[in-house]
């Protein structure tokens, strides 16, 4: 009976050290996947500041202006050609 | 026999031992057993850093967790300073071998020319910048042709999109991205990052595949919005560069603040210089003047004395003072008008600024009053903003002051201001007399000032700076068309050692619109070499565009007609010293 019983663990012990086994090879594999996310994170956050620093550089004030002036002509009315509406008078 | 014969070889067989010869092995043995257990105690439990060192450097690895340094945005959040990773490629010149070939497939993929290739390398020594920053590919290129002595790093570089425009409030960082001038440096502690680390259990293909401890957590460096509006410091940026170099002056700058918060919206100097290219840039060209600078102001003071009057009952707006014949003689010095009048109300005293009109106010006080007043309006103390190396310009306690000191601090002469200051004193004006303390970096909401003077005052003063742009007075080129403009001009002699001489500060500072301020701003020409050096002429166009444009940006509602902007005749131009 004791014996019985004993084999019993005993099954159960190797059981157990198996499955220890698979699941720690699986929070290992996942545990790279993590990491390998993170550091995707991280270079997307790099790109991302890279692509602010070239939005903030095709934005430049200056650019646009010379673009505003040069390519579409654009220039400020002369005071004589502004009509200014009254909001409050209909 | 065989027994007998046993015996006898058992008798011969057995040797005659020295009699402590068993005694001093088993010792012998004892004592290496024991020596044996100690050292294994030893390494064990005592001084066993180094193995254990050893056996986790097989399996775990301690690695840098990197931090960047936050970014600086504008008021938008707009980026005007960025970190981002690059390469470095880096060389020990004595222990590079490579083959001509070789380095000229080098200079190809580093972008560089052989010949500047080589003279990096020629330097000999010790280490040396073969080029940074590089792109990340590139620096792979590099690396991929192998050659020895030839290395790569990564180290965080900082951008500065808004260049020579942001550059003198935002300064720029040094090596390893530390701050060094300007808001990179006042806000080390909050914009840098500190790289962390941790320690990890790597695989045999070099994959972290375990956590075991943090040892120091990152700190991410912080964002920090500053109260720059970047299409008004664009803006101020342009004209201001456009003043000087058509007066040929020495430099200019401009500030602007927000009424309603004390925030500065745009702060520019010229010259200037760009942050991300700094070889050419010279001390001269990196001095953030509005801050760090002094100047005698001149008659931009001249409101500040009379709102002291006002204020103390002395005068009243109509009040009349004799400026008759023009001079003024206190012991044996002379004040002068640039352009004799006779008898002139306190208000046209400010619009035709005239000097003896108010020194006569201003002797009309006790000098404590004055101080007291112009102490208040933040006069004599630097403004806080936080910049580095922000200067408090100079006010003399009032008891040290003689009559004649006081009569040419009347007109701004004997005290020295820097230019964020003058443009915080004319809050007062802008405001019911509130002078509200000003910002770089953004504001939430209005901010409640300090009451300096009366709000019949500030309203009184106000009626009279909006004189000086009208026809009559000394600034007609600072009328906008659209908007009330209120604001005075200053021209002041330079002092150079301890005389007077023939070069001069002209100013403009002012607000609009005038029926209810939103912007004050003030406009500084240094030594303009161009034929014209009035503050009316120089500074007070410079002071329109700005603000013309400026409050057409933002969206103020008019409150003038369009047509408001009445220019007195070529040649009557009201001039003004001082």
């Amino acid at each position: 009976m004791i014996t019985r019983i004993n084999l019993l663990l005993l099954a159960a012990l190797v059981v157990c050290a198996l499955s220890l086994v698979t699941s720690r090879h699986h929070a290992r594999k996942l545990f790279v996947d993590l990491e390998r996310e993170q550091t995707l994170s991280r270079a997307y956050e790099v790109e991302f500041g890279q692509l602010q620093i070239e939005q903030s550089t095709w934005a430049m004030p200056a650019r646009i202006e010379k673009i505003g002036r040069e390519q579409l002509h654009m220039q400020l009315p002369a005071t004589g050609r502004i009509e200014v509406l009254d909001r409050d008078r209909r | 026999m065989k027994s007998m014969r046993a015996t006898h070889f058992r008798a011969t067989a057995t040797p005659k031992f020295p009699r402590l010869r068993a005694p001093l092995v088993f010792g012998g043995l004892l004592v290496l057993l024991v020596g044996l257990l100690g050292r294994s105690l030893y390494l064990q439990r005592i001084d066993n850093a180094f193995l254990q060192e050893q056996g986790s450097s097989r399996y775990s690895r301690e690695i840098d967790v990197p931090a960047h340094r936050g970014r600086i945005v504008d008021r938008f959040g707009d980026p005007l300073a960025i970190s981002t990773p690059v390469k470095a490629v880096w060389a020990w010149p004595d222990q590079v071998v490579a083959t001509p070939d070789q380095l000229r497939a080098l200079a190809a993929a580093l972008e560089m020319t052989p010949a500047a290739l080589n003279q990096k390398l020629a330097q000999g020594g010790d280490f040396v910048y073969v080029k940074k920053p590089v792109a990340p590919e590139v620096a792979d290129r590099a690396a991929a042709l192998k050659i020895k002595g030839v290395h790569d790093e990564t180290e965080y570089w900082r951008y500065y999109p808004g260049g020579e425009v942001m550059s003198h409030i935002v300064g720029f960082t040094g090596d390893h991205d530390v701050g060094q001038e300007g808001l990179e440096l006042a806000q080390q502690s909050w914009l840098g990052g500190k790289q962390g680390s941790r320690r990890v259990i790597i695989n045999r293909r070099g994959e972290i595949v375990e956590d075991v401890k943090s040892i120091r957590a990152p700190q991410e460096g912080r964002d920090l919005a500053l109260s720059i509006d970047s299409r008004l410091q664009y803006l101020a940026f342009r004209e201001i560069r456009a003043a000087v170099e058509a007066n040929k002056a020495r430099a200019g700058a401009a500030v602007m603040l927000d009424v309603k918060t004390g925030e500065v919206l745009a702060l520019v100097n010229w010259p200037s210089y760009n942050p991300n290219n700094r070889i050419r840039a010279t001390r001269d060209k990196m001095r953030n003047r509005a801050l760090i600078d002094t100047f005698e102001p001149g008659s931009t003071l001249k409101p500040f004395t009379i709102a002291a009057a006002l204020d103390a009952g002395k005068v009243r707006p109509s009040s009349i003072i004799d400026t008759a014949p023009g001079t003024l003689t206190i012991g044996r010095a002379t004040i002068h008008d640039a352009h004799r009048e006779g008898a002139l109300t306190v208000e046209q005293v400010i619009q035709k600024s005239s000097n003896v009109g108010a020194a006569k106010i201003a002797l009309s006080l006790p000098a404590e009053t004055m101080w007291q007043t112009l102490s208040a309006t933040g006069f004599g103390a630097a403004p806080m903003t936080g910049f580095p190396g922000e200067v408090s310009g100079r006010l003399r306690p009032a008891k040290s002051w003689r009559p004649i000191e006081q009569a040419t601090m009347a007109y701004g002469h004997g005290i020295s201001v820097n230019l964020v200051q003058l443009a915080r004193a004319y809050t007062v004006f802008a405001t019911d007399g509130e002078l509200k303390p000003v910002s770089l970096l953004k504001v939430d909401g209005a901010i409640a000032g300090r009451p300096v003077i009366s709000a019949d005052t500030a309203r009184a003063v106000r009626r009279m700076l909006e004189m000086v742009v009208l026809p009559g007075g000394t600034a007609p080129k600072a009328q906008v068309a659209g908007y009330r403009v209120a604001g005075k001009t200053g021209t002041a002699h330079k002092l150079e050692g301890h005389s007077y001489v023939d070069k001069y500060v002209s100013s403009f500072v002012g607000f609009a619109p005038a029926s209810n301020p939103r912007l004050v701003i003030a406009v500084m020409i240094d030594e303009p070499a161009g034929g014209q050096y009035y503050g009316g002429a120089v500074a007070a166009p410079v002071f329109s565009s700005i603000m013309g444009a400026a409050l057409r940006l933002l969206g103020v509602p008019l409150d003038a007609p369009i047509d408001n902007v009445v220019l007195p005749p070529d040649g009557t131009d009201l001039r003004e010293e001082t």
